[in-house]
């Protein structure tokens, strides 16, 4: 279990990292910090692993306060965006150094590296050397160097993101299932949020060194908190449209809706996914009206831009089904979430 | 393939190159060449053999290499070269450019600009200002260490041209290895860390293996520059009684100060051998690395 009280990091310039983030991370939880370049989270990790020291606050795990702990003291392993591996070490050595370190005996050493390397399907590159490896591989070393030591905990710091595509989706399967088995809590930045949705018990969002907004991703993806979480998450952005409540209406981009229930008159913004919108070929009550201007082909479906006198609403449609650029479409709401504030309304 | 990728032909292209040549076979090859000749006779700077030089044989080079002198010069040498060049200059060199490494700002710069400046004030000025620090009656140090007519130079004549030559090598072996630690890249030097390695540990785990190249080119340069060093004659002209008379002085010695022109040179041809066995033992050592850690990815 790790958990973390008032953490806060503020660097030399003045730049407020983590700003009093407490979390409890569960024992055995697969934990995704998700979040834009420069929101705190690989900042959050390292001040986890020990390599950057709190301002102030307090990191637990297993109950043991470790914030004045060096790394190394942690029992905790860390892989690293590039694998960090150590070029003029051999696979064995390399997967093996943790435990040099800790002065076990040399062939015993052999024996825990080859024993890790035939469980990550290694066993034939223990005698290479880092460059004669793929990224793939390289990437397993680097996990085998991880599990080795037997950690109390994972530190992944966008463990995929040096993989190409097709490569980073077996990875991703890969790296899920061998989370379940060891079942060693495991706590992994991602700028991804469709890797972050695909790997995590858990998501916590931030921005600006606050978590916006904590859950499961199922939560996360059908009631983001805030707009800024519905627009970062899901690989389509989400449609935020201004709208106004104003007598038991909503009106939203030429669309006059019925207003949920107890939501009081006033402005809002109005959320709905694109895969959630229906595209038709005629005019509906409460369908939003416009012309279609881009069609972006993403396999399966279409990503359609309809551009309405105020705005762009898009929406995805099933392969074949796309119109015509030029033709005036409508999109019909089948699911949608309320904002005032940047809060999300409970409908 | 084409090699005239210039269209210049063979006559012109020898043409551009010629200059450059010339000079070089005028104040380079010829010089060395004439200071092997002279190593053969017993050329003098006055009297009859400077008139008319007879050839010796290799008469110069068994008495130089059964001269005490010679042989106590030649170990005064290791010990400095040891001593200020790989002990004291890479030594301290690399400490420093490991400390700054995570340091920025005023206190870094103010380090390098000090260290530096050591390094490009004109020997000269070096000689007395470090005449002035240990000067026996008025020197800097001894009114520091309250103590009075101690002389460093005529004492420890060794010691202080050792320390000098630290001082005044030092920035370019930090400067090199600080260069070189910016290769390391961070995540390394964090997963020893995590791994729960100690500075020692990671610095044989991870810097030098990754800087081992940087490090030899460094020794090599430096241990030659430091055996073909004349600065210190500066400072102790090689006394008192040669016990700071490293090779460079002594062939000064022997050769315009004793006028034995032909021993002299013969001395140098052998620290020219000297420099060359050196220099070979490191390439030696940078080839076989190389070609340890650069076999082909598969």
């Amino acid at each position: 279990m790790i958990s973390l009280h008032g953490l806060t990091k503020v660097f030399a310039g003045g730049v407020r990292a983590l700003d009093a983030l407490d979390l409890t991370i569960a024992d055995g939880e697969f934990f995704a910090l998700l979040g834009p370049s420069g929101c705190g989270k690989t900042t959050l990790l390292r001040t986890i692993a020990g390599l950057e020291t709190p301002t102030s606050g307090s990191v637990r795990i297993n109950a043991t306060d470790v914030t004045a702990l060096p790394p190394g003291r942690r029992d905790v392993a860390m892989v690293f965006q590039d694998y960090a591996l150590f070029p003029h070490m051999t696979v064995s050595e390399n997967i093996a150094y943790p435990l040099r370190i800790r002065k076990v005996p040399r062939l015993e050493r052999a024996a825990k590296a080859a024993e890790v390397a035939r469980r990550l399907s290694l066993p034939d590159l223990l005698h290479r050397r880092p460059a004669q490896l793929s990224g793939g591989q390289q990437q397993r070393v680097a996990l085998a160097r991880a599990i080795a030591c037997h950690p109390t905990a994972f530190l992944f710091d966008e463990p995929l993101s040096n993989l190409d595509a097709r490569l980073r989706l077996e990875a991703r399967t890969f790296l899920k299932r061998l989370q379940r088995e060891l079942a060693v809590t495991t706590v992994f930045v991602t700028h991804d949020q469709a890797e972050a949705l695909a790997l995590a018990d858990r998501i916590a969002v931030m921005s600006h060194g606050r978590m916006i907004q904590i859950g499961t991703p199922a939560e996360v993806f059908q009631r983001p908190a805030t707009t800024f979480v519905a627009a970062f998450i899901g690989s389509t952005p989400m449609n935020l449209l201004p709208g106004k409540i104003t007598s038991g209406a909503l009106h939203v981009a030429g669309a006059t809706l019925p207003a949920p229930a107890g939501v009081p008159d006033g402005d809002l913004v109005y959320g709905a996914r694109p895969e959630y919108l229906e595209l038709l070929l005629e005019a509906r009550p409460g369908a939003f009206p416009g012309t279609v201007s881009v069609l972006e082909n993403l396999g399966t479906s279409t990503l359609v831009t309809l551009e309405t006198d105020a705005t762009l609403i898009q929406a995805v449609v099933p392969e074949g089904d796309e119109p015509p650029i030029g033709t005036p479409a409508w999109a019909l709401p089948r699911r949608s979430l309320l904002y005032r504030d940047d809060r999300l309304l409970h409908p | 393939m084409n090699t005239d990728a210039a269209g210049l032909g063979r006559a012109r292209a020898a043409g551009f190159v010629l200059p450059a040549l010339v000079l070089i076979g005028v104040f380079l090859v010829f010089p060395a060449l004439w200071t092997i000749y002279l190593g053969l006779t017993d050329y003098r700077l006055t009297g009859l053999a400077a008139a008319d030089p007879q050839v010796v044989g290799l008469g110069n080079y068994t008495r130089a290499l059964t001269d005490p002198r010679f042989l106590s010069s030649l170990w005064l040498t290791v010990v400095y070269v040891g001593g200020s060049a790989i002990l004291g200059q890479a030594g301290l060199g690399f400490t420093l450019a490991w400390l700054l490494r995570t340091r920025a700002g005023p206190l870094r710069r103010a380090v390098e600009g000090v260290v530096l400046l050591s390094w490009i004030l004109p020997s000269t000025v070096v000689g007395f200002l470090w005449f002035a620090l240990l000067d026996r009656d008025d020197g800097t140090l001894n009114a520091l260490l309250h103590t009075p007519g101690l002389g460093w130079l005529l004492d420890y004549p060794l010691l202080s041209i050792v320390v000098f030559n630290v001082w005044r090598g030092t920035a370019f072996s930090m400067m090199l290895y600080a260069a070189a630690l910016e290769n390391v890249p961070p995540s390394h030097l964090e997963t020893a860390r995590l791994a729960g390695a100690s500075v020692p540990q990671q610095l044989r785990d991870v810097v030098f293996p990754l800087i081992r190249r940087h490090v030899l080119t460094n020794l090599l340069l430096i241990s030659l520059w430091t055996f073909n060093d004349f600065t210190p004659f500066v400072l102790t002209g090689g006394g008192p009684e040669g016990r700071s008379e490293i090779l460079p002085v002594y062939v000064y010695n022997i050769a315009l100060k004793g006028g034995e022109l032909g021993v002299g040179a013969a001395v140098s041809f052998l620290i020219l051998l000297i420099n060359l066995v050196f220099a070979l033992a490191y390439l030696r050592l940078l080839r076989g690395r190389r070609r340890a850690a650069g076999r082909p990815p598969a």
